[in-house]
């Protein structure tokens, strides 16, 4: 497993990491995987590159395609390049009941994209739709950069949209 | 009274008793009763994935995987009650949702699992009429291809990377709907065992890439035979259609493969194919090459050898055949050869020292069976890449490093091991000698037994470093160690030295000693004789004749060949090529007509190999195994053994009129003074290393270049362990030169000089330059001739 983590991985993220290991037991390294896994995608601007996991596996002492696996497991890792903000709106059964399904279809529509892609100034990322945020009594709802926004209507999701930078 | 361990279940109604702990399915398989599976394989771990292994167990509220269910006693199983029936139809219910229609042309149909047990458990109609899903191929190299949306999932490839070819290269990434099993990024499998992966595969997700659409199973017929390359003998099958072998798969035998088998093994067959197979005898006359009839042809290869034995003495004649030619033809060559006159037999092409030929144990063996390999808990590797050579001893290593054993290694490159070296000495070819002496003047120390006071004397200079005594320690302290020595040692250029400590050092730590034999038959060459100092089951022989390097410089006037090509199976090919060319009677027994060949031969007769030959192979372990043609022979090839007798006949020499290899192989164990009667000189151990050059060369012959068939197929060839054409130095040899990665140098060996790219290689040591030889490019480059040297073009 060659690939140099040294130079892929900053020292910030670096010392992170092995404040992450350091809570498991030495021959446990792998453990830290998701810890070094969201900060490297946090430094790389929201999403990994195989270099980048190439560099978590080497500096983990793991094998790349256990690192591929998870990092393609959880919904949280993102593996092309996506916009800044990540918004994800609910469709599970009461947000549909109050129109979820027409939230979504405004803003793929005012965005011009579809669930899964991100505006081409790589400001919006239309992420997913979710499977329950658990916010039920708040729906339609949506989570946009880990906050969520409830009782949603078009124009609300307009101004929300419109004060992401 | 049965033993506390084993306990008593029933199962169908049938009362079985099994170990205490054992796994449902372990004892259900035992007791031939069967449970389908997919995910479930005796040689790997439990996944209980696939669910296709539910059983009915009493007093359980839902039906349990058998294979992931321990039993204990008094328990009661249903394996094909209707609960548990309805739980597999169900199973497959589910798996055949995603699975393509695809049966008609995919390689699987007709041996697929899953085929199978749809017919026993599926439904004829399914009730799913929604879109299935599909799965992009990825390319994973020359040998495996893909078909990931036939994959159900069961995770086998993945377990074996990780728990048998020791690299993680396929992984299950994504989830739910979206998971794939594969290499995530686009990249071809590395590992030497990756084959195995296609007979795990219980679907036509992975199939042989070579076979693909070129036989259905059921036109197959499966044949026994033995892997030709290297010196474990795995047993396999050929399977057959239409006179041709199409592929090869792995024969069971716990005490050798096990299940498995090597990349090399599996595919080489693909060289029988090539298209310069030698077809018909050949002969040169002045007007040049022409093809005759097998007649002329022997009688004039006869003429050839008696007219040069009359005019220069039987000692201007000499043999030299490759060690994967079988037992019985090595023993009929040397036969033919010492009925001439003429003990000038070798089969060591790839040595330059000999001298400690008369001490060699009667065949390099390794002194121990495979399965004892297992159970070894410190191991001393010396010269030894055997992850690459001999994939399976590599296996039972990894088996026993694994449970903790400690593994030293000595080598003159850094190789990869697929387990954790628990010390090792990278060293320069010229410094081996002085690192394995280390370890045995570390032994000394502390040694209670009494050791020669010429073996003191001698390593009284010799320093000893702390990973010598570290390694000294654990194989002091072992139980149950082992010393091995592989092919680098073998052919390094102070290889009696090596062999010399290698005995010292597993005397004094009373480990056993073996030989990882670098080719198929290496141990049975020695057996039948075809050495020159030895007759066969190691006879003496009154005056020795010239070994491989001595036969080549000057050369002689006559040569037999037995299934080499020398410019690439000799250590010294522009020497063997100049000899050759400058003899009056070369005939070469030959698979394949080359250029090379046409421009020293006089006569060219066509021989068949691996699967079209009858013979015996002998182990690394000493299992003399036979094996029956299974497919003719191209055009009028015919075995070697036949043509050697007819040869034997022609010439008027007495006792060759064989009928069958058997007949040979009874004549040769005839022969057996029992073992340990070989007469073996006195030691006379020197640690005279090789001067120090400036640069060292180390040749190294690649997985994939070792023997003339395994050179042909052409779809191993398309892998890493082909080997490159380039010069592998580190980074700081590199510095030193004002090298870098890619940069054209001249490398000059006395007065040759081959042109070629730099790769900077951290496996290299200081001063020293690794090629890839067995190739074309390196034909001119005779290893340890002349000084060598490196310039920047």
């Amino acid at each position: 497993m060659s690939g140099d983590a040294a130079g892929v991985i900053s020292a910030r993220a670096r010392a992170h990491i092995d404040a992450c290991v350091a809570k498991y037991p030495q021959e446990r390294k792998q453990s830290a995987v998701l810890a070094a896994l969201s900060e490297v995608q946090h430094e790389n601007g929201g999403y990994l590159t195989t270099e980048l996991m190439d560099a978590v596996a080497a500096y983990l002492g793991m094998a790349r395609i256990a690192v591929y696996e998870v990092a393609s497991f959880y919904s949280m890792f993102e593996t092309k390049p996506v916009g800044r903000h990540s918004v994800s709106v609910c469709t599970n059964i009461s947000c549909m009941l109050r129109g979820a399904d027409d939230i979504v279809a405004h803003i793929e529509r005012r965005c011009g994209i579809k669930t899964g892609d991100s505006t081409s100034d790589g400001r919006i990322y239309l992420k997913q739709e979710e499977e329950c945020l658990a916010a039920c009594c708040g729906g339609p709802m949506m989570m946009v950069d880990h906050k969520f926004y409830e009782h949603l209507s078009n124009d609300k999701v307009d101004k929300i949209l419109d004060d992401l930078t | 009274m049965i033993s506390p361990d084993m306990v008593t279940i029933e199962v169908d109604g049938k009362s079985l008793q099994a170990r205490k702990g054992a796994m449902l399915i372990e004892v259900t398989d035992a007791a031939d009763i069967y449970v389908p599976r997919f995910c479930y394989h005796k040689k790997l771990t439990i996944a209980a994935n696939c669910r296709m292994c539910l059983v009915e167990v009493e007093k359980a509220p839902k039906p349990l995987p058998a294979c992931a269910t321990p039993i204990m006693d008094g328990m009661k199983v249903w394996t094909r009650s209707p609960r548990a029936q309805e739980a597999q139809k169900s199973t497959m219910e589910f798996l055949l949702i995603n699975h393509p229609l695809d049966c008609p042309i995919c390689d699987q149909g007709g041996e697929c699992e899953l085929q199978d047990l749809a017919m026993g458990y599926g439904a004829g109609i399914s009730r799913y009429s929604e879109g299935k899903r599909v799965v992009q191929d990825k390319n994973v190299g020359a040998l495996i291809q893909t078909d990931m949306t036939r994959c159900i999932h069961c995770t086998r490839c993945v377990r074996f990377g990780d728990e048998v070819a020791g690299v993680r290269e396929l992984g299950a990434t994504g989830r739910g709907e979206d998971m794939q099993i594969g290499t995530y990024i686009e990249q071809a499998l590395v590992s030497e065992l990756s084959g195995n992966v296609i007979d795990l595969c219980p679907v036509g997700a992975l199939t042989s890439k070579p076979f693909r659409y070129t036989a259905r199973a059921w036109e197959l017929r499966q044949r026994e035979g033995i892997a030709p390359h290297d010196s474990i003998g795995s047993n396999l099958y050929l399977h057959v259609s239409d006179n041709r072998v199409r592929r090869v798969v792995p024969r069971e035998n716990e005490a050798i493969n096990e299940v498995w088998l090597s990349d090399r093994d599996r595919y080489s067959y693909l060289g029988l194919y090539s298209p310069d197979r030698l077809t018909a005898p050949m002969i040169r006359t002045d007007g040049g090459w022409r093809e005759v009839d097998w007649d002329a042809a022997l009688d004039f290869a006869a003429a050839g050898l008696r007219a040069a034995v009359d005019k220069h003495g039987a000692g201007q004649l000499g043999a030299l055949t490759s060690a994967t030619a079988t037992t019985e033809e090595c023993y009929l060559l040397q036969k033919l050869l010492r009925g001439l006159g003429s003990n000038n037999i070798d089969h060591r092409l790839l040595h330059s020292d000999f001298k400690d030929q008369d001490r060699a144990p009667l065949y390099p063996g390794l002194g121990q069976s495979l399965a004892e390999l297992e159970r070894r808990d410190a191991v001393l590797l010396i010269g030894s890449n055997v992850r690459k050579e001999q994939p399976l001893a590599n296996h039972r290593l990894r088996k026993t490093a694994q449970r903790g054993a400690f593994i030293a290694v000595i080598n003159p490159v850094d190789f990869d091991f697929n387990y954790t070296i628990g010390a090792k000495l990278i060293v320069r070819p010229a410094r081996m000698v002085a690192a394995l002496a280390g370890i045995a003047k570390a032994l000394v120390g502390g040694s209670k037994k009494s050791v020669e006071p010429k073996v003191v004397d001698m390593l009284a200079s010799v320093k000893v470093e702390d990973t010598q005594r570290a390694i000294a320690k654990r194989l002091k302290a072992s139980a149950a160690p082992t010393v091995l020595l592989g092919n680098l040692a073998a052919t390094h250029p102070c290889a009696s030295s090596l062999g010399e400590l290698t005995a010292v050092v597993s005397d004094l730590c009373g480990a056993k000693l073996g030989y990882l034999a670098e080719h198929a038959n290496t141990c049975g060459a020695w057996i039948a004789g075809a050495v020159p100092h030895r007759g066969p089951f190691g006879q003496p022989i009154a005056q020795p004749g010239l070994h491989a390097q001595a036969m080549l410089d000057p050369g002689l006037r006559a040569y037999v060949l037995l299934g080499i090509e020398p410019e690439l199976d000799c250590c010294r090919p522009a020497q063997a090529m100049h000899a050759l060319r400058n003899a009056e009677c070369v005939v070469s027994l030959s698979a394949y007509r080359t250029p090379r060949i046409e421009a020293y031969g006089h006569a060219m007769l066509p021989v068949a190999i691996y699967a079209e030959n009858t013979g015996t192979l002998v182990n690394a372990s000493g299992e003399w195994q036979a094996f029956g043609a299974v497919v003719p022979p191209p055009g009028e090839s015919r075995p070697a053994w036949k043509v050697l007798r007819v040869l034997g006949n022609r010439l008027g020499l007495a006792g060759f009129d064989y009928a069958s290899t058997d007949e040979i192989e009874k004549d040769l164990r005839a022969g057996d003074a029992g073992a340990g009667a070989v007469a073996r000189g006195e030691s006379d151990l020197s640690l005279d290393g090789h001067a120090a050059a400036e640069l060292d060369l180390i040749p190294y012959v690649p997985a994939y270049r070792v023997d003339p068939l395994v050179r042909r197929a052409t779809a191993l060839q398309q892998t890493p362990d082909a080997g490159d054409r380039r010069l592998h130095i580190n980074p700081r040899v590199a510095r030193r030169f004002d090298l870098a990665e890619g940069a054209n140098v001249r490398l000059q060996n006395g007065e040759e000089a081959v042109e070629l790219s730099v790769t900077l290689d951290v496996r290299v040591p200081d001063d020293c330059v690794l090629i890839y030889t067995a190739q074309p490019a390196f034909e001119t480059l005779d290893a340890g001739t002349a000084p060598l040297s490196l310039q920047r073009l």
